[in-house]
């Protein structure tokens, strides 16, 4: 009941800030958007309630410079569309091919990620999900050959939970060999 | 002040309105529905980012700063709203039609042994 009330909360203030318009009309509006809004699908915004706050905060801050890391490589992959469709000799330059790969990480909301940096970034597009196999489309040889996981671990840097399971695993491959 | 900002936000409309171009013709040249799809999904993202991040600059630079009124500030932000949005929705949708053309039988173009996709399927029926 309490988690309800903060997601309601939480809803109202943010109804506030962007309507910007403070008669009544408008606040009863927002009133019954929010709780119907909470009724029915507050559960989906924070699906582990165990994680503290400010782990949260953290992973938050650490997603916004992710994403402006991500905008640098929407702008390269459009350079290079550009560059590739303009290009006089484009069909000779386009040789694609699907490649698979095994990915570390763990929550779906990592993988989601994941899959939505590799289509943004130059010459690859994700097509299929199967647990933890990702299969992804290449361009060319150079964009198959950029899939050497720099992404993931950018990624798992960002949660905690990741972090975690990929250090661990490293440290396991360290003590096989 | 405010043609230095429009300056800023007609550039900002010009660079989408060349990637847009560029996605266009990667449409109509690219060879099979996969190639075609990297240059629509792209292009679409960046371009109409770019678009809506100029109209942002040029409402930013239509705000009276003396006699400053929340609103117009709001209109600023959502813009903002908008280009995360399109961030996060514009690959998922470029995926989802990647991965139904796929599971309608669209032929991919691939050099020779590149379908690592087709190989599992092959060795699952074995």
């Amino acid at each position: 009941m309490g988690y309800r009330v903060f997601i309601f909360v939480l809803l109202l203030i943010t109804w506030v800030l962007l309507s910007g318009q403070f008669d009544a009309f408008h606040l009863i509006l927002g009133l019954i958007s929010c709780a119907l809004v909470t009724w029915m699908s507050s559960d989906l915004l924070f699906r582990t309630r165990e994680d503290p706050v400010m782990q949260r905060v953290q992973e938050g801050w650490k997603l916004v410079w992710y994403f402006l890391w991500m905008l640098w490589q929407i702008f390269l992959a459009n350079i290079a569309i550009l560059k590739l469709a303009l290009s006089p000799s484009a069909l000779q330059q386009v040789n694609p091919s699907i490649v698979h790969f095994k990915t570390k990480l763990k929550s779906d909301f990592a993988k989601f990620l994941l899959a939505n940096s590799i289509t943004l970034t130059p010459g690859t597009v994700t097509i299929k999900i199967r647990g933890d196999d990702f299969y992804v489309h290449a361009i060319n040889e150079e964009a198959a050959a950029g899939l050497d996981g720099e992404m993931e671990r950018r990624i798992a840097r960002i949660y905690r939970a990741e972090r975690a399971a990929s250090s661990s695993e490293s440290s396991g491959e360290e003590d096989s060999q | 002040m405010s043609i230095i900002i429009n300056i800023i936000s007609i550039v900002f409309i010009l660079a989408g309105l060349v990637f847009f171009f560029g996605s266009v013709v990667g449409v109509v040249r690219f060879p099979d529905f996969y190639t075609r799809m990297h240059a629509a999904g792209k292009g679409d993202t960046l371009s109409s980012l770019l678009v809506v991040m100029g109209f942002a600059v040029y409402h930013l630079g239509q705000i009276h700063w003396t006699d400053f009124a929340w609103a117009d500030l709001l209109v600023v932000i959502k813009l903002l709203a908008i280009c995360a949005f399109i961030m996060l929705t514009s690959p998922t949708a470029t995926h989802a039609l990647m991965d139904a053309g796929y599971e309608d039988g669209i032929e991919p173009l691939l050099r020779k042994k590149g379908n690592a996709l087709q190989d599992e399927e092959i060795g699952d029926r074995r």
